[in-house]
């Protein structure tokens, strides 16, 4: 019997999300801050970072969703760093490898990733943030897109607080949330 | 514009001045207390874990917040930056009615003997500033007492040998214990340590008019969702408004203190909540801003006979800056340990604060409060990758199984370690900022050191399968625990305050926070903000007699 799983179904029902979104936005990015294929290189370190197992990845809990929506947000100072960052690793993986950090397998990720970390890579890209400045402050805000409050764009259905046998938080109504203003709980469905 | 004269100006609304406005509006005298931040209800808690007070990569829930609010932070290599209330080094603690004490963790602990004296005990430790207080532990013991009882403290040190001497005991039993505090009591008796329960500032059963505890997993860094957690802001604050001779005006900022041709303080000039300037008259001043704010304030209000601040004659306003870099260590257990009963920290031992041999001072060890998911993403072994597969692994097998004890290093004064203002940098009001620089002394790095190695021996008692520390910090304190910038001493060459927090050259200017302490202690330092505000206020209100400080 052709048996299907439930992650692949996931994985095959969100590439096919995804390939549909860019039929639909013609190029034109889905994301606030991120172009398209910032936001692809984004999510594709994000995954590595945090990589599906039998519990969903970075990728599919929207870590990206979460840097995207603090990027016109709290995080609007950390825009350049992005900008430059997400190119560098680029630049980066093609002087590894000849090819975009998404066109390379994991384990060239990986490896891509590693260099960073331990600072490696120095060059025209990482001019204006360091290597391991942009590994470090990506590192960080994925673990917040991942393990923090999903009212803020990631941990969509609360999956690693599910997967570290945390139990559900009581919800107590309109309490937790702030109406007033752009840090509250309705952030994340707006624009 | 200005206001109508009143008796006392009080200066932030936190510990210390939330406690000096209501005895002083109790006692007669008209007072107005000025808040930079908003009074905010139980219904603010919005236990949020990227947006709170001890997490705040998405802002300060409590304040300050980072589109008006910035500093200048020095590091030990010499370069400085402007920093934003949101970032680490900022050294943040809140701006609200409470101040901190509307989301603290609110542990309630009296200092010990030694801790008031410890150059007699100890000597003189090179480059470092450690004193004696000019005050003692007896001398602040009756208003230990009345902070207790007033604010209400929960908890049980009766298993503690190494406590100062109390006269009453704390108003409310313990919370009943958790998991952690099962498995670590024996543990610790078996090495021959002293455990007991933590004395908190937290409702374990109804007082003062408030229910008891939730048990709720969102305690240091909250407000507290029942508002079982006792702050200023639920207990004296609202005792001074209902005096009727005290007005609370919140979100009002605070310039310069003003004097006169005679050099003695006439009120404040401060900006409203509409950012228009104001003047309130006042026969008495208070500053209780915070270690680092108070001292900002002081630097800021400069006139011909005070070229250099008020109380600054001798370069002692800013500094000594302390707070406190937190050491200990994790321990991963074969089974759970994690039970989802708030708040967490419960038990304490205090074998550790003094008689260490070779080290001066020391610090209590304290189960932790409970850590949310995002806390522990960083608080994996240091041989662990901190990303990866590996790292998500470590994630879900260890969260429910490890328990953390940590505990305050006593800092060791440094003269460096400061407070200035930036000659440059402005803040939203266009009022200099606070510039700070300095680093930690390398005594109390050890003692952190010696804190970890303890805790760890703890933990490895209690069962746990593996081990790692947390190592004590080495940069400049400050943040929650700040204390030191107005030391309190005899000698006007050598301190910025007397005995009774009194500016020694300004008799009419008071600072009651933790910027007077000589030294902070191996402990939260609070319960003795909140002392030291009632033994200043009794001070005031003794003196007052209707028109002792008036010009």
């Amino acid at each position: 019997m052709n048996r299907v799983t439930r992650r692949t179904f996931i994985q095959v029902a969100s590439a096919a999300a995804a390939g549909s979104m860019v039929c639909c936005t013609n190029g034109k990015s889905p994301w606030r801050f991120f172009t398209l294929e910032e936001g692809r290189t984004a999510d594709a370190i994000c995954e590595r970072l945090i990589p599906a197992d039998q519990d969903p990845g970075a990728s599919q809990v929207g870590v990206v969703n979460f840097l995207d929506i603090q990027l016109v947000g709290p995080y609007k100072r950390f825009r350049s760093s992005y900008r430059q960052g997400l190119n560098g690793i680029d630049q980066t993986s093609r002087q590894m490898y000849g090819q975009r950090f998404t066109e390379l397998s994991a384990e060239k990720q990986d490896a891509v990733l590693k260099e960073l970390e331990r600072g490696g890579p120095t060059g025209e890209g990482w001019k204006e943030i360091s290597s391991k400045d942009f590994f470090t402050l990506i590192l960080g805000h994925a673990m917040q897109g991942y393990y923090g409050d999903p009212r803020h764009g990631g941990n969509y259905g609360r999956v690693s607080w599910k997967m570290v046998g945390l139990p559900y938080p009581p919800i107590r109504g309109r309490l937790h949330y702030d109406l007033t203003n752009h840090h509250g709980g309705t952030e994340a469905l707006r624009d | 514009m200005v206001m109508k004269r009143v008796n006392a100006v009080v200066v932030g609304a936190g510990a210390g001045g939330g406690i000096v406005a209501k005895e002083l509006a109790e006692a007669g005298l008209s007072v107005v207390l000025l808040e930079r931040g908003k009074w905010y209800t139980a219904f603010d808690c919005r236990k949020d874990d990227l947006r709170n007070q001890r997490t705040s990569v998405l802002g300060a829930s409590f304040g300050p917040d980072d589109e008006r609010y910035r500093r200048v932070f020095v590091d030990p290599q010499g370069h400085e930056r402007v920093v934003l209330p949101s970032d680490g080094v900022y050294g943040n603690n809140a701006a609200c009615v409470g101040g901190g004490t509307a989301s603290y963790g609110a542990m309630a602990w009296r200092y010990m003997e030694k801790d008031f004296r410890m150059r007699s005990t100890y000597g003189t430790v090179a480059n470092s500033t450690l004193d004696d207080w000019p005050i003692s532990y007896a001398d602040l013991e009756p208003f230990y007492e009345k902070a207790e009882w007033e604010i209400g403290v929960s908890g049980d040190d009766s298993g503690n040998p190494f406590r100062a001497p109390r006269k009453k005991p704390l108003p409310m039993p313990p919370l009943p214990p958790g998991r952690e505090h099962a498995i670590l009591k024996p543990a610790a008796q078996r090495l021959g340590l002293h455990p007991f329960d933590i004395p908190m500032l937290r409702n374990s059963v109804p007082y003062n008019g408030r229910a008891a505890c939730m048990r709720c997993r969102w305690c240091v860094g909250f407000a507290c969702e029942v508002d079982a957690k006792n702050g200023t802001q639920n207990t004296v604050i609202p005792k001074a408004l209902a005096s009727g001779n005290c007005e609370l005006r919140a979100e009002c900022v605070v310039k310069e203190i003003l004097t006169d041709h005679r050099g003695r303080a006439i009120g404040v000039a401060y900006f409203d909540s509409q950012d228009r300037l104001e003047m309130q008259p006042a026969d008495l001043v208070v500053a209780s801003c915070g270690a680092t704010e108070t001292a900002r304030l002081l630097l800021n209000s400069q006139s011909n006979l005070f070229p250099q601040g008020l109380g600054n004659r001798n370069d002692w306003v800013g500094r000594n800056l302390q707070g406190h870099g937190y050491a200990g260590a994790f321990g991963l257990f074969a089974d759970d340990v994690y039970d989802d009963i708030g708040p967490g920290a419960s038990i304490a031992i205090c074998d550790y604060n003094h008689g260490n041999p070779g080290m001066v001072g020391g610090g209590a060890l304290c189960n932790e409060f409970i850590r949310l998911p995002i806390h522990f993403s960083s608080m994996t072994p240091p041989n662990l990758p901190r990303w990866g597969k590996a790292h998500k692994d470590f994630m879900r097998q260890a969260y429910r199984r490890t328990a953390v004890v940590m505990g305050p290093a006593q800092e060791m004064p440094m003269f460096d370690s400061r407070v200035q203002v930036d000659p440059r940098v402005k803040d939203f009001w266009g009022i200099p900022v606070v510039r700070l620089s300095g680093s930690n002394h390398p005594h109390t790095v050890e003692l952190g050191k010696m804190l970890s190695a303890k805790a760890d021996a703890w933990l490895k008692e209690a069962g746990a399968v593996s081990t790692w520390p947390r190592p004590p910090r080495v940069g400049l304190s400050g943040g929650q625990h700040q204390a030191g910038t107005c030391r309190m001493g005899n000698d006007p060459k050598t301190s910025v305050v007397n005995r009774y927090c009194q500016v020694h050259d300004v008799d009419n200017l008071f600072v009651v926070d933790g910027s007077v302490h000589v030294n902070n202690g191996g402990f939260n330092p609070v319960l003795t903000i909140m002392a030291i505000a009632y033994y200043a206020s009794a001070h005031m209100v003794g003196e007052w007699k209707g028109t002792r400080f008036r010009g």
